[in-house]
Formats: structure tokens, sequence, C-alpha cells
């Protein structure tokens, strides 16, 4: 193992890390299986499902689907970071527990990650079309997305001018 | 009602931990020394494996171990089985094939796993994986089950000749033939319930631990019931005793059938993690889930509907041929046949039912239930014949329904369900209500108007859950008991833990749940923990399936909380120095009837714990009382979907564009929770209708094995929808609960089936009607409109 390793260093949830690794390491087995921050998930083999999105450099992006050798000196914010551990949850999350956005729970980080990049780019107010296209990567098995879309439009709407949202929605 | 109790929209008590990332999933645990386990899994959908050659794979860096199906055959671990016998018509037993957990001699499907590696790193298994040589000898494959039974298909087990499983038979042949020839009228249709892949979003997962000091064995696996695959796993295979067999089902990612079933992986965990004295860990990754998880539905059907002048159903007939793939899963022998046509009456008076069922191998992934198992593949049958019956008798579709709904109950169908309760009329008035179904026709025109084709379809289902009485369920041929067990165990300060046989992976049971005991005992939701899925921590349990959790787990616990309370009474009227008589329990305060002397919950809860006032020789110290509930009979969901669709016929495209159920499911603890799980069930079944597809080919290479082949419902493929519910409480368990988990799977294909025939004006399509099936059977029947 040791023979052919190299080594990255990046800031994951605000903390720098740096880290010895296989260098076919992906993102997300450095996050999961280095770091064990296990709240982003693996859900398939071909970038479809949208289960293990993170932010990297405060964009959306499918962390099992990047090298980690590729993101030196890179941000990566996970669903771990998104609040602080004993402050008040982000009103994304706090939007998917109030409309019941989740059953499983499995498919949730990823969702949630995605919904506050949407935010970014689409803005506060944004209509069931556009939130069901913008989830196009992101597959649910369990809630028919009925109720992530209504939990999504209402995050976007609580993170107007919300101070604790502005760093991962920057 | 109070702010959290019974039918209040509770907000989940788990969800915190899955929105920041704190869930804990069987692959999120690690344990120290754990070694990685890859599959070799056969490429072929029917191999002689004439050789396993490891030696260039096991000098490998980080290799721990190499194990083949030959060396698990010379442990002399016995089969997974499938543990319910279905007898065929002539009496004799079903043919199950055995089902080693590592195939040796020959590969009966593209998946079969015939050797597995251990190594220090995932990465490092695979590398040698890579190296592993398996010599194959190709054999030919049967994939159609419509041919699996025919002269000259190649034989997949010795066991069963021509492929055949059992040749099943339910109701009167003879009376319901001469029904269909004294029918005015008989509707016929053949068609495919297509073959579906459950894809729970958590793939399964496996991590087995031996402790050599006490000989015995861990096992955190993705399962919707630890104590049946613990049974199964020592009782059959003989891994280990099962009372050095610790099965824990963590969070687990969804299941909806997939995660019932035993499966070869944990059962070669844990045997390999015995073997090298080491953990073993194992998680599928999408492409192992698609040829490993058993798949649902897989039906070939003929089916005929007789009328009489009256349009009143006189008869149903059916042949069903059931693809049950290269082995008999868990529980693959009940779902084509006690969980299908026992359903076949709907929601009608039907005089005569006639169901045969020919299960068959065929070369590819087993198949077992998956949500709604069999009873959408009935409902479909005999939704899409009243459909089609209305249409060619000329008839609006919901006034035949109305003719023929049963009315009275209790009701005995002639295919051995007893309805106990329902009110089909009014679940359907509600829904053409909310729908503006008197709307549809201008709705229609304005499509038109746009170049568009519009379709409206029904579909008034019913199910059978809360399974199962036991003695019923054993005198059909189960294996297993189907009632469930439920704990209280009252704290000395009155906060309550209940322990319960089911186990949740996204019904949100520590909610519910948590909800009856609170409103029952007086506490907040945050007083009252669910523990499930540990068999070291739990009594023996059935899990959760079949929407079982509600009528039949909640039951149990309110008979355990029916003997807490009985207990409490006891020691209360010692410390209140009354007569038990006397005391009333409301709120969470016991009284002396008619004086103002009480005590809280509490004081009485830590009075059992102190034993102080009361002679313990009489009333043992303690408050914590178990329940074992077997339902008396199946509870029958039953409810009106109502789906339109706008069709573009330049393109064959088909969106939803409107929904609407009215479910009856007796009483509703959460209506957020069972609002969730009527969206979630309608999107597996527009998934089917439209979308989702699993296709092999005829040498048996399955060709839609990602999410890059098969088609996920996403969230632009589906529209918001309109649920609501009407109430007929279910009479035979003690909260009037009739289950709702599976209702959407079960209602939503028919339905959007009806929609799309109705537009197109052809009955000619199967499942999934994607738009190149629909546009290519636009291009056989239909002069296409214009856009205005």
């Amino acid at each position: 193992m040791a023979a052919n390793t190299a080594a990255v260093s990046l800031t994951v949830n605000g903390k720098p890390v740096t880290a010895e690794i296989d260098p076919r390491t992906l993102l997300v087995q450095l996050l999961r299986e280095h770091l064990r921050l296990t709240g982003t998930h693996v859900g398939c083999d071909t970038s479809q499902c949208g289960a293990c999105v993170v932010h990297v450099n405060g964009k959306a992006t499918k962390s099992c689907t990047v090298l980690a050798l590729q993101l030196e000196g890179a941000d990566v914010l996970t669903i771990e970071g998104l609040a602080a551990p004993d402050g008040p949850l982000h009103p994304m999350q706090e939007a998917f527990r109030e409309n019941h956005g989740l059953q499983c729970g499995y498919c949730t980080p990823g969702m949630i990650m995605t919904a506050v990049d949407m935010v970014r780019r689409k803005g506060h107010d944004l209509d069931d079309h556009t939130i069901r296209e913008q989830l196009e990567g992101n597959i649910c098995r369990c809630t028919g997305y009925h109720n992530i879309v209504k939990a999504i439009a209402a995050g976007a709407r609580a993170m107007r001018g919300s101070s604790a949202t502005s760093k991962a929605a920057e | 009602m109070s702010v959290t109790g019974i039918g209040a929209a509770v907000r989940r008590k788990e969800d915190r931990r899955f929105i920041t990332g704190k869930g804990h999933y069987t692959d999120d645990i690690n344990r120290p020394g754990q070694t990685f386990a890859c599959f070799i899994r056969s490429p072929h959908a029917h191999a002689k494996i004439k050789n396993i050659d490891v030696s260039a794979a096991s000098r490998l860096p980080g290799v721990a171990g190499i194990f083949t199906g030959a060396q698990f055959a010379e442990d002399k671990l016995g089969s997974l089985i499938c543990g319910w016998t279905v007898l065929s018509k002539d009496g004799s037993p079903m043919k199950m094939a055995p089902h080693p957990a590592l195939a040796a001699g020959k590969a009966n499907c593209v998946g079969d796993a015939v050797a597995v590696v251990l190594a220090e790193t995932l990465a490092q298994a695979k590398d040698a994986a890579e190296r592993v040589v398996v010599d194959y000898e190709p054999l030919p494959a049967v994939v159609d089950p419509a041919k699996a039974a025919a002269a000259g298909a190649p034989l997949i087990h010795d066991v069963a000749p021509n492929n055949t499983i059992y040749n099943w038979h339910l109701g009167d042949a003879e009376a319901t033939n001469a029904a269909l020839k004294n029918a005015r009228h008989v509707t016929t249709l053949e068609f495919i319930n297509n073959r579906l892949v459950p894809n729970a979003m958590e793939p399964r997962a496996a991590l087995a631990e031996y402790d050599a000091a006490s000989g015995s064995l861990t096992l955190w696996n993705a399962t919707q019931n630890p104590h049946v695959a613990r049974l199964v796993i020592s009782a059959f295979v003989g891994v280990a005793p099962e009372n050095k067999l610790r099965v824990i089902a963590p969070d687990v990612g969804g299941g909806f059938g997939s995660k019932i079933f035993i499966y070869p992986e944990e059962v070669v965990c844990l045997w390999a993690a015995r073997k090298l004295g080491r953990p073993v860990k194992w998680t599928a990754e999408r492409s192992e889930s698609f040829i490993t998880d058993a798949h649902g539905r897989d039906h070939v059907t003929k089916a005929q509907m007789a009328f009489d002048g009256d349009g009143r159903i006189t008869a149903l007939k059916v042949h069903t041929t059931a693809n049950l793939g290269a082995y008999m899963s868990t529980f693959s022998s009940a779902v084509p046949t006690f969980l299908y046509a026992t359903l076949l009456s709907g929601q009608y008076e039907i005089p005569h039912i006639y169901c045969e069922v020919d299960a068959v191998y065929t070369n590819t992934v087993p198949v077992d239930a998956y949500r709604g198992a069999g009873r959408p593949e009935a409902t479909f049958v005999v939704e899409r014949l009243v459909e089609v019956g209305a249409r060619e008798l000329g008839v609006d579709p919901a006034t035949l329904r109305q003719k023929n709904f049963v009315k009275t109950f209790p009701y005995q169908t002639s295919v051995a369900s007893l309805y106990d309760a329902g009110d089909y009329q009014a679940s359907l008035q509600k829904a053409l209500e909310l729908h503006d179904y008197k709307g549809f026709a201008r709705r229609k025109r304005d499509s038109e108007r746009n170049g568009k084709l519009r379709g409206i379809g029904f579909a008034t289902y019913i199910e059978a859950c809360g399974v199962a009485p036991s003695a019923l369920v054993g005198q059909l041929g189960a294996g297993v008991g189907l009632w469930e067990s439920a704990e209280v165990r009252v704290n000395p300060t009155g906060s309550v833990e209940v322990l319960t046989g089911c186990h949740q992976h996204g019904q949100g049971h520590e909610t519910t749940f948590a909800q009856l005991v609170a409103d029952r005992l007086g506490l907040s939701i945050d007083q009252v923990n669910i523990l499930h899925g540990d068999t070291d921590i739990v009594q023996f349990g059935m899990g959760t399936y079949g929407s079982r959790s509600g009528a039949v787990g909640m039951s149990a616990i309110v008979r355990a909380l029916d003997k807490v309370e009985a207990k409490a009474k006891k020691i209360a009227a010692h410390l209140l120095e009354a007569a038990e008589g006397d005391i009333v329990f409301k709120d969470g305060k016991f009284t002396v009837a008619g004086t103002d002397k009480s005590a809280a919950w509490g004081e009485v809860a830590l009075g059992a714990y102190v034993a102080h006032k009361f002679p313990t020789s009489e009333i043992e110290p303690g408050l914590k009382e178990s329940a074992f509930y077997d339902p008396t009979n199946f509870t029958f969901p039953a409810g009106c979907h109502i789906c339109e669709v706008e069709i573009d016929p330049e393109t064959g495209d088909t969106q939803v564009v409107g929904w609407t159920a009215v479910d009856d499911f007796g009483t509703v603890i959460n209506p957020m929770i069972v609002e969730g799980q009527v969206h979630g069930g309608v999107a597996q079944g527009v998934g089917q209708a439209l979308l989702e597809h699993t296709v092999y080919d005829d040498k048996g290479q399955l060709v839609t094995g990602s999410y890059m082949d098969y088609a996920m419902p996403r969230a632009d493929n589906l529209p918001s929808l309109q649920v609501d519910t009407t109430v007929t409480k279910c009479p035979t368990n003690p909260l009037g609960i009739k289950g709702c988990g599976e209702a959407g799977a079960i209602a939503a294909p028919a339905a959007v089936m009806n929609a799309i025939t109705n537009a197109l004006g052809t009955e000619l399509i199967d499942m999934p009607a994607t738009p190149a099936t629909v546009w290519a059977t636009l291009q056989k029947t239909h002069t296409l409109p214009r856009a205005a």
C-alpha cells in the first residue's frame, strides 16, 4: 500500500487536512474512509444518483467522480459542515425536516448539498419546474420527490438573508 | 388529539441524524482489522465451472484469502432456502433447487458468485479478483419465462423438469368457464408485467466479525428483518448456532422488499470472517445490486373478464407465467400465488374466479417481493380489464366500477380473501370531485388544440396487508408465523423504551410508534425511544414488509401497553391506598375515582422500581411488559387513484399532468408520513409504467445494468400529487390500522396505463410506455391530431 501513495492537502469543513493516499482514491473515499465523514454516500457507480454531492470551492460536485489528488488546495464542504454541530440547522436542513423531504435518509445529504447550490445559482424564488429540472442529477427512491421539491422551495426562501447560510451558499 | 398524538403530523424524530450526515448505515461501520470482500461473479448466464485458478491472485499484495464455491461445499454449509412451500395442482411440492451461497459446478445467472477475494483494502481485493481465472464452459440459457417450460429449453436444475417450479391454481375452473361461456361480453387482455429492479438507494452491505473467545459472530447487515436473517443463516445455512450469531440492522437506506431476503453475500462474509479470524466487509456497487438484488414482477398473463347484459362482472379467468429467476429467493413462491390470486376480486363482487400460475426457473436474477409484491400484478389484471371492459361496453369507467363494487361487509370473495371493512364508493366519489373528473372533456379539448393527446385512467385497487395470521399462513405453506412482538420498558423516571420486532428503513417508526406510546401514557414523544434492529437487544420479531408495521407491529405495542397500564394501576392502588378497581388512568395521571387523590405517571414508575409500598410477593417490582400479537385476518386497504396524462404524438413523450389519490388506510397515526408513503409508492408505480424496464438479451446478459440504462424516475418525470384519505377502520386490530406502504405502487401502474390507452385509443401497449413505445404504437394505430 505504501509503495505507491501521494500526499494531498485541502480544507474540509473549514479544517486543514493532509492525507497520504493511493493515487486512485476518489474524493468520496477520502471523505468516508480516511476522514470518517460518512454523511456523504455512494449510491451508484456512474455519477447518476447524486448521493455523494459535496461542495468543492462552493460548487456542487459529485465526489465519486473526482480524484482526491485533483483537489490540492481546494475547499470542500460536506453535509457535516453545513451547520455548526451545536448550532441551529442550516435552513435547507430544517426545510427538509419540516416538509418531510426524506424517508430513509440515504440520498438526503446529497439532496441538501445540491439544493443549497441550486439556491446559489438560481436564487431564492424557485418554482416547481425549476427545482425538478435542477434535480436531474439526484435520485431518491423513497419520496417520489413531491416533498423534496416542497422542501427546497421552502429552504430557498428561508435562506434569503440568513447569515448562517451565506458561507455555504457563496 | 394532542399535538403529538394519534393523527398528528408530527415532524420525524429520526430526521436530525439524517439531515446532518449522522445516519449510521452498514457501510459507515468499520471494525479493527477488517478485510474487504470482492466477489467473483459469473459473466455467463449459464455455465459449467470447470476450474478456478487463484494462484496468481493469491500472490498479489494485501490478499488475505480467496475462497471458492468448492471450499464452501467442503465445509458442508447448507443452502439458502425459499421459506414458503407452494403445492402444485396435483399436490406435489414446489421444486426448490439448492442455492449455495457460492456456486460450485455450475453458475445459473449472470452475477452468480463463484468465489470471493478478501484483502486489506477494497482496491487490492478488486485487483486480485481481476487475476482469478475461472474456466467456464458456457451452456445455452433460457431467459424468457414464456419459453422456459417449452420442450428443448435448457434445463437449469435437475430437480425441476421443464424448468417448472409449480403449476398452481386457485378458484373454481368449471364455474368460471361456464360463466365465461354464458357471458354477454368477454374482455380479453394479454400482457407482460415488466420486470423491475428495486433500487433502494443504499446498496446492500454486510460486515461480519468473529469473536474467537466466545465463538460468536456478529453481522451488520442492510436487512429489513434481522431476526429472520439470523434464523435462516443459523438454522438452514448453519454458519453459527442462533445464540452465537448477532444480526444488527442499523440505519437501512430503503428496502422495498429487496432487503427482506437472505442473500449469499452476508453468508459468505460470516463464513469467511470465521475462516480468516478477521472482520469481512462487503458493500454492493450499484452494478452488483442490479445483478444480485432480487428483482420484482416479471409476469406473462392472459386474462378474461365476463360481463352480463347489465354490466355486472360474472367471472374472471387468469393464466400467469411467473418468472422466479435462477433460484427460489426467500419468499418468492408466495408472491405470484397467495399475494396475487387472492386479490383478483379487486373491489368487486365477482362470483367466479379461476387463476392458474406456472412458476418457472430462468437464467436470470431471482425474482421476489418488491413493493406491493403480487398485489400490483393482481391490480393490473383487474383494473385494466375493468377499464377496457367499460370502453368495450360503452360505459363510463367510474360507473361500471360503482355498479360492481362490494358494498356490504364482511365480504367473502371467491378467491379466499375475507374483506372486513371498506367504502369503495366513498373513495371513488371523493377522488372524482378532487380531480375534477367532469372537467376532463374540456382539458382534453385544450390539449388537442395544442396538438396533444390527453387521457384519463382509474385504478380502484385493493390490497391485503398486515401480514399475517400465523395459523392461516401456516396452512398456506409459510415456514414462519407472521405475528409481531413488542416490549415496553418503563424506566424508573417514567421515560420509556419500546423494543419492536419491526424494522424501519424509511417508514418513520421512531416517530409514529412514539406517538402511540406517548399518547397512551401521557408523555412527550421525546420521552419515548424506539429500539429495533439488533437481535441481541430486541426479542424475536418478524421485521418490516407488506405494510405490516402499523397493523401488526403497533398492535403488539398496544397489547404490551395494556399490560403495563394494568400493572401500573395495581401499583398506583397501593401508592394511593385505594382499591385497584377505583384507579383511573388518564392523561398521564392515576386518579382514585371520585376523589382528588392522584399519582403522576412518573411517581408510579418510580414506585414500581423502588418497590417500597406494595407486597412484592404479589406484585413483582419493575415495570416492563412484552406482547406477541398475532392478527386474526389480513387488513384490506383500498382506494381510488386517478391519473391524467398528456402525450406529444410527435415524440411519444408522455407527461403525467394530474394525479389524485384517495386511499382508505383505516386509522392514520401520522398523516404527513402516510402521505409521504403514498408519494413514494406512486413514484415507483409510475416508474414501472413509464420508465423502468429490466432487459435481458437472449443470452441472459442484463442490458439494463446501471442508471445509464435503467430509467429510474427522476424529479422531472413526476408531477405533484394530490393525496387524500377516507377512513373505515380495520375491525380486527386494536387501532383500526390497515397499512399504507404499498398502495401507491399497487394502484399506479394500472392507472397510468388506463390513462395512456385512453389517450391513444388502443389497448395494445405494454409497460413501460416509453416515448419510443408510445410513438411506435401511434404510428401503427392512430390518425394524428393537428395543432390548431
